[in-house]
């Protein structure tokens, strides 16, 4: 799960590392009011999960409450990329001598983490790994040793902080070092770092990314999650704890178990779409290794409430998944949804208890269902039957 | 010969007693695995019966080891438990740890990879949120159904469980050496490039298929690795053509973030080491049948 901005200084401060004061507002008039509470000059900042927050707007200074409100205003209903703007960061305007930049993160490659960091902050770190590489200095920690004030004083003189704050910096890096392994983090960056005229160093901004596997041993991290920017069907599907996930300009709507296999079949979809006018698949839902029918039925009730959907395609390769019970809960879940149910559904079935499996659907003789062999021929027929229901395909 | 797991391997369970590790045991044991024990501290010095066995439950890996002379062990301990068995495991200087169990925190998998590392690999890891292995007619460590494809000539390495078994089921007619599923996550012990080395160095394989999907790069290092050292014929697909950047599709692993990591790339790369990419695992097992036939 990634966090706003607000939420990673938070965490920040709670592991001890220095953050500017801020208040986190979701209108104007609690913004000049965060204004006028923190006294002087602030900057009023969007909270939204992508970057180029600056460049589109979303970030501006005021130099009073009513600036503030003004700004606030302005910055709140912004559509970054993709993102409404809800809540705005206030925090004190501080002056800055330098940025520089840090980050934490899981190194996959060498299955290990890795600091990564730079006197040269501010700008994205994508522009700065291409265009300066010797500028980013690449530390691998070990996960056992991690990183004491040693380690983040190698890492600070590797990425050429100034001497002058080198040993501030290290102490930062320490209890960020701290913020990612405390919070099962995969991810931890402060773009920019600041050093202030008082030469203090500072998180100026924060990006976290949390580990969703370790919500078992932080309970806390639930109150992190936003359901308003959730796309309600995503948010309806996790409730019933499924991996969900909507994609957009989609009319396939897909059920499969195991991740590759969903992969594998969106694709499939998209290619057999190609042969009838575009249709592409609506979203990605995965019913898992131990699938049951209530599993199903769930899965159902969220795809054909779906209305891009224009049919559906239940792709189940039956491992430890019986092929019977993924039948059963496909004819109980029509069942259940009844009129509700309008869109017609392509299953293929295969391996463990397949004959069974196919012997209940055929007894169930249910008239929006149809088999296929194969999973292209079932993709297909999706595609073929979404293009025919459909009127907004390939649009 | 087959790769990693044979017919003499002695296999234990952690978390044998456990409602996983019972249903699965009794698996592998039906498809002729020969498990030796199992392995759960609250219930050492006891015994279960399963599938008409009598199995001895240990209080360790290291004491199981040594009544049992196992080398296999296949991990079906719960999340939060997860990391000590691995590190029980490696401690005992196991052969093989197959680890099964899902959802497994990253720091976790970080932290007994780097411990593995640290006492010198003497343990080969599979997974983390693995099927596990299979090498058809000899042993079954793992959740693979053992009963959709025979002993043959291909090897088989994947990061999905359930391309495993589409794959498995696609060239069943041929059969296989090994089947081995590695894991979708961000931190996996055996990878894609250990498997294909083993593989060109068993007798017994004579071609391969190799199944990636997105996120990471493992499958870009793996053809460079293919190019170099491979000289057997290498098919591959890659899933995750459609998906949507930033997006997390089920597997923690299965991530695009920018331009790396996309379906395409891996493809590219593939083809460019010579390696013949399916578009769909149809289109791959077709390929995979030229091939075995021209041989």
């Amino acid at each position: 799960m990634d966090l706003y901005e607000y939420q990673a200084k938070d965490l920040f401060a709670a592991h001890g590392v220095p953050v500017l004061p801020g208040r986190t507002v979701e209108t104007p008039e609690a913004a000049a009011a965060a204004a006028r509470e923190l006294g002087g000059a602030v900057v009023v900042k969007a909270q939204v999960k992508t970057g180029g927050r600056g460049k589109a707007g979303g970030v501006k200074l005021a130099s009073s409450p009513e600036e503030t409100q003004e700004k606030a205003a302005a910055i709140l209903g912004l559509d970054i990329k993709g993102h409404i703007v809800h809540r705005v960061l206030i925090t004190e305007a501080s002056d800055i001598a330098e940025e520089y930049y840090f980050s934490f993160l899981l190194d996959r490659s060498n299955r290990t983490f890795l600091a990564m960091c730079s006197a040269e902050g501010g700008m994205e770190i994508e522009q700065l790994a291409v265009e300066r590489p010797d500028a980013l200095a690449r530390i691998p920690v070990d996960a056992i040793i991690g990183v004491d004030k040693a380690k983040a004083a190698e890492i600070v003189a590797a990425g050429k902080i100034p001497a002058a704050v080198a040993d501030q910096a290290a102490d930062v890096i320490v209890k960020l070092w701290e913020t990612f392994v405390g919070e099962d983090a995969t991810l931890v960056e402060v773009n920019p770092l600041v050093r202030d005229p008082q030469d203090r160093v500072i998180a100026l901004d924060g990006k976290v990314t949390l580990d969703g596997n370790a919500d078992f041993r932080h309970p806390g991290h639930a109150d992190l999650v936003d359901e308003r920017t959730e796309n309600p069907l995503e948010a309806k599907a996790k409730a019933k704890n499924l991996n969900y996930v909507k994609l957009e300009d989609g009319q396939v709507g897909i059920i499969g178990n195991g991740a590759g296999l969903v992969m594998s079949t969106l694709d499939v979809v998209a290619y057999a779409g190609e042969k009838h006018g575009g249709v592409k698949p609506a979203n990605f839902l995965d019913i898992g290794g131990g699938a049951s029918a209530k599993v199903m039925a769930d899965g159902l009730d969220v795809i054909l409430h779906d209305p891009d959907v224009k049919s559906v395609f239940v792709n189940v390769f039956g491992g430890i998944t019986a092929c019977d019970a993924v039948a059963t809960g496909i004819v109980e879940a029509l069942k259940i949804l009844g009129d509700e149910a309008s869109k017609p559904l392509v299953v293929r079935l295969d391996g463990n208890n397949v004959a069974e499996g196919r012997r209940i659907l055929d007894a169930a003789n249910h008239p929006l269902v149809t088999q296929a062999d194969t999973m292209d021929d079932a993709a297909d027929k999706a595609a073929e039957l979404a293009a025919k229901t459909g009127t907004t395909a390939g649009a | 010969m087959a790769i990693f797991l044979n017919e003499q391997s002695k296999v234990i369970v952690q978390g044998l007693t456990g409602a996983e590790g019972t249903k699965h045991a009794t698996k592998m044991l039906a498809a002729g695995t020969n498990i030796v024990g199992g392995v759960n501290a609250r219930k050492a010095g006891t015994s279960v019966t399963i599938g008409g066995k009598d199995l001895a439950v240990f209080g360790s890996v290291e004491e199981a080891m040594k009544e049992t002379g196992a080398d296999v062990s296949v991990v079906f301990v719960p999340p939060a438990f997860a990391k000590g068995a691995v590190v029980e495991a490696i401690d005992a200087a196991i052969g093989l740890a197959v680890v099964i169990t899902e959802g497994i925190p990253v720091h976790d998998s970080a932290w007994f990879w780097a411990h593995a590392v640290a006492n010198g690999n003497r343990t080969r890891i599979i997974g983390p949120n693995c099927p596990g292995i299979i090498s058809p007619g000899k042993s079954n460590a793992g959740i693979i159904p053992a009963d959709i494809a025979g002993a043959g000539k291909i090897g088989l390495v994947s990061k999905s469980g359930t391309l495993t078994y589409q794959m498995m089921y696609e060239l069943r007619d041929i059969g296989f050496s090994t089947a081995i599923g590695i894991g979708g996550d961000p931190v996996i012990g055996t990878t894609h490039i250990d498997a294909l080395e083993a593989f060109e160095a068993d007798p017994e394989t004579a071609a391969i298929v190799m199944i990636g999907e997105i996120g990471g790069d493992a499958e870009e290092r793996a053809a460079d690795f293919v190019k170099a050292n491979v000289t057997k014929p290498v098919v591959g697909y890659v899933a995750g053509f459609t998906a949507p950047e930033g997006k997390t599709m089920g597997h923690a692993g299965a991530i695009v973030s920018g331009s790396a990591g996309t379906a395409q790339a891996k493809k590219d790369a593939l083809e460019g080491a010579g390696v013949r990419v399916g578009r769909t695992p149809s289109e791959t097992a077709t390929l995979m049948r030229e091939i075995v036939a021209s041989l």
